[in-house]
C-alpha cells in the first residue's frame, strides 16, 4: 500500500517539476499527456470492452473546433475571425481568453459526450468487424464535414486565439498548457482507476468475453455501452479541446479528425502497453511517443517505415502488449494461482 | 397441483423452409425436473432459444408465470429469473472464476448509479460457496478461459445459480464431461432442484443422465413433439425408439 502511494507521489512530483527540469521538452511532454488521455480512453473501448473503435478521433476534432469557436465566438463574430485570419482582427484581452477557453473546454467535453450517446445508441448495437468499420467511417466523414463548413474556415481550417498580451512570454503559455494536459490526464486516469473498480468496470469486461452471455444473465449491455463510450468521448473532447489551443491551428484532416495520425496511434499506444488494463495504455503512451520522437529525430524521411516496422515487431511479438507479455511470464504476480487449500462450505440461496 | 411455470402454447418457428418447431406444447410445474430429448436438428435448442427470447416465434405464446414473454428481449426474460446455459460454454474467459460470479449474481436495474457502484462484499463469499458447491473453489483465481471444458460447464452451472433463478434451462450439461463427474453432476442438480427450489427444463442427450434425472420427458423429433410421459413410458415408447433408431 505504502509502495503504491510512493509510487504515484513520485509521478506526480515528476509531473509537476519537469517543465522546470527540461523546459526544452514541455511541448512534447504536453503531448505525451494527451497521448495518455487518447490511448486511455481508447482502451475503454478496444481494451476493456472489446470494441475497436476508429471513431474516437471524432470526439477529438469535436472538442477541438467546439473549443476554439465558443472561446472566440463569445466575444468577436466566428466567421469574420476564419475569413480574416483572426488574431489579426480580433484580440481577446486575458479575461477574455481565460473565460472564453474554460467555457469552451467544458463544453468540448460535455458535446461530444451527447454526441457519442446520440451515435452510440444507432452503431452501439453493430458487433466486430462491423463497428470497427462503421466507425473509421465516422471520423472519415466528419473530416470532410468539417472541411467544407465555412464559418470554421472550411479546408483551410482555423486559428485558434492566440496568448493575449500583457501577460508573460510564450514559457508562461507552454506552461499553462503542459500543466492543463497533466491535470486532464490525472484526472482521466484517476476516473478510469475508480471506474474499473465497479460494475462498470466488470460489465465492461464480460461485454468483451462474450456479450451474448451477459445479456441472457439479464445485463442491459446497451447502456454499459453507451456509458463507456460517453466517458471516452467526454475527456477525448477536452484533450481536443486543448490541444487546438496548445498547437494554435486548427486544420480539418490533419489535425482536428486525425484519422491517419492521431486516430491510429491511440490504437497504437493501448495494444503497444497492453490492451484491456489500467497500466498498459499509459506504458504503452509514453514508449510509443519515446520511439516515435526518435525516429522522427534520427530516421527521418524513414520515420513511417520505422513505425512501420514497429507496429509489425508489437503485433508478432507483443499481441498481448507489454502488461499482457507480463502477465503471460508472471501470472501469479497478477493474482493468477491455485488455491491449494480445500474446503467445505454450505451453500444457501436466498 | 402446483402451479406450471413454464406454459408453452402452438409454438411455431420456421427458418425459412425448414420447419423448426411446429406446433409445440407443453407446461413444465414449479419445482419439477423435466428432460426434452431428441435426435440431432429435432429442434430442442431452437425451442430453447424461443423461450428465452434468441429470436421472436411465428406463432403461438410462452408464458412464465402466466406473464407472456415470447416478445420480450433477452436481458428482461432473464431479470425475470428464467435463465438458460449454453451447450458450447459461454463463460467470462479472460476474467477470473470469482469476477464470473460476481458478474453473475442478481442484475441490478442497471441506471447510471448501479452502473457506477460497488460490487457488495456479501458477494464475495457466496460466490466461493457456490464455486465450492461444483468442486472449483481451489480455481476461484484462475482465469475462466484456462480451465476445461467440464470445469466450465461447472462454472456456468455455478454462475446461473448466482443469480438466483426460478427455472434454469440447461443445454445439454453433462456433454464432454467424463463419467465419474457426471455422476456428480446429476447429484448436485438434484440438490439444486431440491434445496435451492430452482425449476429444471433438461436438454440431455445421455439417456442414463436424463433417465436418472427428470420426473416427465418430453421428446422432439422433427420439429414436433411426438411422446412425453415419465422416463420409464418414454424408455418404451415405440416413436421415440423409431425416432432415435429409425423405423424398420
Amino acid at each position: 500500500m505504502n509502495k503504491k502511494i510512493l509510487f504515484y507521489s513520485v509521478i506526480l512530483l515528476f509531473g509537476l517539476i519537469a517543465p522546470f527540469l527540461f523546459p526544452a521538452f514541455k511541448l512534447q511532454m504536453s503531448i505525451l499527456w494527451i497521448l495518455i488521455v487518447l490511448s486511455l480512453t481508447w482502451d475503454v473501448q478496444g481494451g476493456q470492452m472489446g470494441y475497436n473503435t476508429f471513431g474516437n478521433i471524432l470526439f477529438f476534432g469535436l472538442g477541438m473546433y467546439l473549443c476554439s469557436s465558443i472561446h472566440i465566438g463569445i466575444f468577436f463574430p466566428l466567421s469574420e475571425w476564419t475569413a480574416s485570419g483572426g488574431e489579426k482582427t480580433f484580440l481577446h484581452t486575458p479575461k477574455q481568453f481565460f473565460q472564453g477557453f474554460f467555457i469552451g473546454l467544458i463544453l468540448s467535453g460535455l458535446i461530444p459526450a451527447i454526441v457519442a450517446a446520440l451515435i452510440g445508441y444507432g452503431i452501439l448495437g453493430l458487433r466486430g468487424h462491423y463497428f470497427a468499420i462503421c466507425t473509421l467511417g465516422l471520423g472519415i466523414a466528419a473530416g470532410e464535414i468539417a472541411g467544407g463548413i465555412e464559418l470554421i474556415g472550411a479546408g483551410q481550417g482555423m486559428t485558434s486565439p492566440p496568448w493575449p498580451k500583457g501577460i508573460g512570454d510564450t514559457e508562461l503559455r507552454s506552461e499553462f498548457f503542459y500543466f492543463l494536459s497533466f491535470i486532464l490526464m490525472i484526472f482521466t486516469f484517476l476516473f478510469l482507476r475508480w471506474a474499473y473498480t465497479k460494475r462498470f468496470g466488470l460489465v465492461l469486461n464480460a461485454i468483451r468475453d462474450n456479450e451474448d452471455k451477459a445479456e441472457a444473465m439479464g445485463i442491459y449491455t446497451m447502456r454499459y455501452k453507451i456509458t463507456g463510450w460517453v466517458v471516452s468521448a467526454f475527456f477525448v473532447g477536452i484533450a481536443g479541446g486543448l490541444m487546438g489551443n496548445m498547437i494554435g491551428y486548427i486544420e480539418p484532416v490533419e489535425t482536428a479528425f486525425a484519422g491517419r495520425t492521431f486516430g491510429v496511434f491511440m490504437v497504437l499506444m493501448a495494444i503497444l502497453g497492453g490492451k484491456g488494463t489500467l497500466w498498459g495504455p499509459v506504458i504503452g503512451a509514453a514508449a510509443f511517443h519515446i520511439f516515435k520522437e526518435g525516429f522522427w529525430t534520427f530516421f527521418l524521411g524513414w520515420q513511417y517505415v520505422a513505425l512501420g516496422a514497429l507496429i509489425v515487431i508489437v503485433v508478432v511479438f507483443f499481441p498481448e502488449g507489454i502488461m499482457g507479455w507480463l502477465r503471460e511470464k508472471y501470472p501469479e504476480k497478477f493474482g493468477e494461482v491455485i488455491d491449494e487449500d480445500d474446503r467445505k462450505a454450505q451453500v444457501e440461496l436466498k | 397441483m402446483k402451479e406450471s411455470v413454464l406454459l408453452i402454447d402452438h409454438v411455431y418457428k420456421y427458418f425459412g423452409g425448414v420447419k423448426a418447431n411446429e406446433d409445440i406444447s407443453f407446461s413444465v410445474k414449479e419445482g419439477s425436473i423435466v428432460g426434452l430429448i431428441g435426435p440431432n436438428g429435432s429442434g430442442k435448442t431452437t425451442l430453447f432459444n424461443s423461450i428465452v427470447g434468441t429470436h421472436p416465434i411465428d406463432k403461438g405464446s410462452i408464458k412464465f408465470y402466466n406473464k407472456e414473454v415470447s416478445t420480450l428481449p433477452v436481458p428482461v426474460i432473464a431479470k425475470l429469473g428464467f435463465l438458460r446455459t449454453f451447450q458450447q460454454t459461454r463463460i467470462y474467459g479472460k476474467l477470473n472464476c470469482i469476477q464470473n460470479m460476481l458478474i453473475s449474481a442478481k442484475p441490478t436495474n442497471d441506471n447510471i448509479f448501479a452502473i457506477f457502484s460497488n460490487i457488495p462484499k456479501e458477494l464475495n463469499k457466496k460466490a466461493e460457496n457456490l464455486l465450492d458447491f461444483v468442486g472449483l473453489f481451489q480455481k476461484r483465481n484462475l482465469r475462466a478461459g484456462d480451465l476445461s471444458f467440464g470445469q466450465q460447464k461447472l462454472l456456468e452451472l455455478a454462475m446461473a445459480l448466482m443469480n438466483e433463478p426460478k427455472m434454469l434451462l440447461l443445454d445439454e450439461p453433462t456433454a464432454g464431461i467424463n463419467p465419474t463427474l457426471i455422476n456428480g453432476i446429476i447429484e448436485r442438480l438434484i440438490k439444486v432442484n431440491k434445496e435451492f427450489g430452482i425449476t429444471l427444463l433438461v436438454i440431455e442427450h445421455n439417456m442414463r443422465v436424463i433417465m436418472n434425472l427428470a420426473q416427465e420427458i418430453f421428446c422432439l423429433a422433427h420439429g414436433n413433439l411426438i411422446a412425453n410421459g415419465v422416463p420409464d413410458q418414454i424408455k418404451n415408447d415405440q416413436r421415440v425408439i423409431d425416432a432415435y433408431l429409425g423405423v424398420q
